[in-house]
């Protein structure tokens, strides 16, 4: 598994709890549209992501994330920096 | 009609509040009467959400100073303070909250909102990283993204959620600017800022303190947490308001780097505004001069404070983590908490209420903010206002 997938994999484990009945994870699932994430939820997705990553996501790259695979590039492009 | 379908959500919520007959956002006071007392829906009602927390707004000396300057000065200056709007008011103000705080430099905003967005926009630019405590203000994080920082947000009040997020920038942490509350408005905690002083000074950071909620209330001289916890000279800016203790309208900065000066050239929000009205300014300096010398507000303040505080935990209600003249009361559900704030109403006890996703998690708060104005008949009332609808906790 290459970077991307790995952190793809790690999201659809975190993302798990916030699915409803009958919906399944992919790469263009919307995170507020189609899971109902508000911001309380995505701050806490946030936080669990950035300890499992052992990274720190600034605000201004959510501003872009609507999607998983939004979402995950990001995440690729900040462990590469670090 | 495009444009408009983004409100969609919010008139479906403003319909919502409106069909259970909760109008909280709509509150009209009819008739002020006292700082810690109104008229409303023609009932004699209690103020207890106001930030008025010396009960400075009827002063006479303050309401004497704000007349005289209208009648001298006229009603507003019509102008930013780049231009016409610098009056000799303004200056002496700035002169004396730098006196105050015991710093090189002040800048007097038109309101606190601006203030943060005046001095964060101007400070953190592109190149620079902030990193805030999650609970922060609304003005914080906007004032950080009108200068296009990289903002890292860092977990309420986790000291070592701090370090571990200044340890992860490396070398970019000698100039990554710390933002954090001296009083949080919502759960009227504190920040433990003796650590996150300290955690500044090993990783070489700059550290900017936003005392709204803690200038009057806090500190031997009321200067707020950085008097209280000793860390003046740690911090490097100050921000504050002066809607709240000193019981008008305006914002300001405070700190001892000279480069100070220089943001009133570079912050949009400060060059673009008119400055406030003469009488704002005539009266925030009688009230500053009054929080000077007149210590026993704050005492009175903090008595008050903690007879709300304990009385309500005696009761059983779930409460913000610590004894502060803001008390939060978490309830269970929105539904509980429209039913009691209406209830509190019915009782002539006006308190704000605050729903997710405006508070730190999923708990709806009834907020309160106690003044040093209310009377010990007052903090009685509002404990028997309480009292009696805590069958309403109770049934679910």
């Amino acid at each position: 598994m290459n970077a991307y997938e790995e952190i793809l994999t790690q999201l659809y484990e975190l993302l798990k709890p916030s699915l409803k009945d009958g919906q399944k994870l992919e790469e263009d699932t919307d995170l507020v549209a189609d899971l109902g994430l508000d911001s309380l939820r995505v701050m806490t997705l946030v936080e669990e992501v950035e300890d499992s990553l052992d990274i720190s996501i600034p605000l201004n790259v959510l501003a872009n994330v609507r999607t998983i695979k939004d979402f995950a590039l990001q995440l690729q492009q900040l462990t590469e920096e670090g | 009609m495009a444009i408009f379908d983004k409100f969609r959500q919010l008139a479906e919520a403003r319909q919502e509040l409106a069909e259970s007959g909760v109008e909280s956002i709509n509150v009209v006071m009819e008739r002020i009467i006292s700082p810690t007392e109104a008229l409303i829906n023609g009932r004699h009602t209690i103020l207890v959400g106001t930030n008025n927390y010396l009960g400075l707004t009827f002063d006479p000396d303050c309401i004497d100073a704000a007349c005289k300057a209208a009648h001298e000065q006229g009603t507003g200056t019509t102008g930013s303070r780049m231009a016409n709007g610098t009056y000799a008011n303004h200056v002496a103000l700035e002169r004396e909250l730098a006196d105050f705080f015991n710093c090189r430099g002040a800048i007097v905003f038109s309101t606190g909102y601006v203030a943060n967005l005046g001095i964060l926009s101007a400070l953190a630019g592109p190149d620079d990283v902030i990193l805030l405590d999650g609970d922060c203000h609304a003005s914080i994080y906007d004032g950080c993204r009108l200068g296009g920082a990289e903002v890292i947000r860092f977990r309420h009040n986790n000291v070592a959620d701090l370090e571990k997020r200044l340890r992860r920038l490396g070398e970019r942490s000698e100039n990554a600017l710390i933002l954090v509350e001296g009083i949080y408005s919502m759960l009227g905690d504190r920040a433990p800022l003796a650590d996150i002083a300290a955690l500044k000074n090993e990783y070489g950071a700059y550290l900017l303190v936003d005392e709204a909620h803690s200038v009057g209330v806090l500190g031997e001289h009321g200067r707020g947490l950085a008097e209280e916890a000793g860390v003046e000279d740690k911090v490097d800016f100050v921000v504050g308001t002066f809607s709240k203790s000193l019981g008008a309208i305006g914002g300001y900065c405070v700190s001892n780097h000279p480069e100070l000066e220089l943001i009133r050239y570079a912050s949009r929000p400060y060059i673009f505004t008119a400055s406030p009205s003469p009488s704002t300014i005539a009266s925030t300096r009688a009230a500053l001069e009054v929080m000077r010398s007149r210590p026993e507000l704050q005492r009175r303040l903090w008595d008050n404070a903690s007879k709300l505080y304990q009385h309500l935990q005696d009761l059983g209600f779930v409460l913000g983590p610590e004894p502060s003249p803001i008390i939060a009361v978490r309830l269970g559900s929105v539904e509980q908490a429209l039913a009691f704030w209406v209830g509190l109403l019915e009782r002539g006890v006006y308190v704000n209420l605050v729903l997710p996703p405006a508070t730190p998690d999923t708990s709806p708060l009834l907020r309160c903010s106690v003044s040093a104005g209310h009377t010990p008949e007052q903090v009685d009332h509002i404990c028997e206002a309480f009292a009696s609808l805590q069958e309403i906790v109770q049934a679910s």
